[in-house]
């Protein structure tokens, strides 16, 4: 398949980037397109330049040159905020939850829903169930709004910090390396999970080392090595022989 | 954009948690006040005495003196901080409320002139205007606390120093400060205010002592907070994972200064209401409690890692304490075994949650 959104315009645009931490050049050159709808695959070895790439496109980084585009605007993050702002969320690998706390009360952790009595304000504890649970439905994950975090399965910690991005409409979520620490079971119910955002028009980049999983959901693969994008290319037409090939530098490009 | 949904989730593989592995039943608050309960009707058993109006009042008044501070401190430790400043700051706002007093209403001294003059008699000190007095010396008391929580919590939030370290200071701090005013002798309420300030201190209404009747409204003020309101929320956020707090957009650095502001304040309101009992604020008063509050919060359910704590935890520790040391004296027991078993209630209490988290 072709990705959905392939003939239209790309949600986020990136062109020359390029980042140096002092006499370090961590990125070069780096240009890419993510569409809606699509999941991407960015796979590198450590210090291939990952992160720092997230790092940018998440507003952790100012890049050194280089333009972001995002929905075709010209767009500068100085804070992760800003880039939220905008419609980019990421979800981090531990995925930053507090146990302590209900699943609805993480999803709307920050953005709390409120009503007004006079000049206080009080939390609307249904409204946020309600909402939470429409979520968790969309995700088609078996998660209870009022249970705590910390008695939940991987897969629904998954579920839980993915709706927080869905709360927010986002229009790219980024997801560092969410199959690393849970289940054979529950990585089937984060794909799947990754599956739902497709489907609702989110643009995915998928941060992974796992090679199964990349090549389960992805519609395209791009390959990171020392700072340099050696590949780019829809997932048919490529293999893990040619990805391990390219990661490791056996191949230099493709 | 809400999709609608093709089938209504089933939880096939996820069951619902029994109601008594939820909520209060399963916390530690909840045991520990039916282990109160049953201390209770033991005491029943063991005294007549226990359940004597007299006896009553005895107990919610003198919980209530480290119930409020206990309070405030839940909010610290919810946060995963602590606050070892609570003792000095009681006798410093307590202090100064009572040299602001004492102060004012002492003709002669700068400013008294606006708020009181002599009767004709030459001798009698009349206000001007009944319990303004009071109201701008218990003002003073409370500012003092607000200034030192201000600075407990931009030494912790700000500058990132340990919650510890920077208490364990101030605490050495307040308490060298309260030497310094009052010249190590300590101060008296007086003037022709300090008898609505003992009326309001350790008077009674429809034969509730009055210390008792701020402790509930604060409590349910505070459970309100905790619970139906963003900052609450942001509280527990914070104990319970610091770095999903910041990475979510909650105001860390403004949340935890304002916990250890409202810490402050409590143990200031405390201060001032345990000196109109006393009738004075020596300069060494309430000199290790922080080490009661602390503990009568452990107890109750709050925990020292953070991320749990309530209002009722705080109140319910405070009265276990109590009741022991008053159960002791009703049964004859020296006084002084009362410290070695609250050290023997906080590991139980402690070791039992620990217990019950391996079970579940």
């Amino acid at each position: 398949m072709e990705t959905a959104g392939a003939a239209g315009q790309p949600v986020l645009e990136l062109t020359d980037i390029g980042k140096e931490f002092g006499a370090i050049r961590a990125l070069h050159g780096v240009d890419m397109q993510v569409f809606p709808g699509e999941v991407v695959g960015l796979m590198g070895d450590n210090g291939a330049g990952k992160s720092t790439l997230v790092k940018i496109i998440a507003g952790n980084f100012r890049p050194s040159q280089g333009e972001v585009r995002f929905d075709g605007n010209v767009v500068h993050f100085y804070r992760p905020i800003d880039a939220r702002a905008v419609g980019i969320e990421v979800v981090y690998q531990d995925l930053a939850l507090a146990d302590n706390l209900t699943a609805a009360a993480n999803v709307f952790l920050g953005r709390e829903l409120k009503r007004k009595f006079g000049p206080f304000a009080f939390l609307d504890h249904n409204a946020m169930a309600a909402r939470a649970l429409e979520l968790f439905g969309e995700l088609r994950s078996e998660t209870r709004p009022h249970d705590l975090v910390k008695q939940m399965s991987g897969g629904q910690r998954q579920a839980v910090a993915i709706a927080r991005t869905r709360l927010s409409n986002a229009r790219l979520v980024m997801m560092d390396e969410p199959t690393a620490a849970i289940s054979v079971r529950q990585v089937e119910q984060v794909l799947g999970l990754i599956h739902r955002l497709k489907e609702q028009g989110v643009a995915v980049m998928l941060i992974s080392h796992r090679m199964p999983d990349v090549f389960a959901v992805c519609d395209r693969v791009i390959v990171m090595r020392r700072g340099e994008k050696r590949a780019d290319k829809p997932i048919r037409h490529t293999s893990p022989e040619e990805v391990t090939a390219l990661i490791t530098g056996a191949k230099e490009a493709a | 954009m809400a999709m609608p949904l093709e089938t209504p989730i089933s939880f096939t593989n996820v069951g619902r948690i029994k109601w008594w592995q939820r909520g209060i039943f399963a916390s530690q608050t909840g045991y520990v006040l039916l282990a109160l309960l049953g201390l209770m009707i033991a005491m029943h058993f063991a005294s007549p005495y226990f359940f004597t109006q007299g006896n009553m009042q005895n107990v919610a008044k003198n919980f209530s003196f480290i119930a409020i501070a206990t309070l405030g401190i839940t909010f610290v430790i919810i946060t995963g901080g602590i606050d070892l400043s609570v003792g000095s700051m009681m006798c410093f706002s307590a202090m100064i409320t009572s040299m602001v007093m004492s102060g004012l209403s002492t003709p002669g001294m700068p400013g008294a002139s606006l708020f009181v003059h002599l009767a004709a008699d030459g001798k009698t000190v009349v206000a001007n205007v009944p319990g303004l007095i009071l109201l701008l010396s218990i003002l003073a008391g409370l500012v003092v606390a607000l200034i030192v929580g201000l600075v407990n919590g931009f030494c912790i939030a700000v500058l990132g120093l340990s919650p510890f370290v920077t208490t364990l200071g101030m605490l050495s701090i307040v308490r060298g400060l309260g030497y310094v005013v009052s010249n190590g002798r300590g101060s008296f309420p007086g003037g022709p205010d300090a008898e609505y300030f003992y009326a309001l201190t350790s008077g009674e209404l429809f034969g509730v002592p009055a210390p008792f009747i701020y402790l509930v409204i604060l409590a349910v003020v505070m459970a309100i907070v905790l619970h139906h309101t963003s900052f609450g929320r942001h509280v527990f956020a914070l104990g319970g994972n610091e770095k999903a707090a910041e990475l979510t957009g909650i105001p860390v650095v403004r949340v935890k200064i304002e916990v250890y502001v409202i810490c402050a304040l409590a143990a200031g309101l405390q201060g001032i209401i345990v000196s109109g009992w006393l009738g004075s604020a020596p300069a060494n008063m309430a000199t290790s409690y922080e080490l009661n509050v602390i503990a009568a919060a452990v107890i109750g359910g709050a925990n020292l890692a953070g991320g749990v704590g309530g209002s009722l935890g705080a109140i319910v520790g405070c009265v276990l304490l109590e009741v022991i040391r008053n159960g002791l004296v009703l049964a004859q027991v020296s006084s002084y075994w009362q410290q070695t078993l609250v050290g023997v209630i906080i590991i139980l209490a402690v070791l039992v949650d620990r217990i019950r988290s391996r079970i579940t």
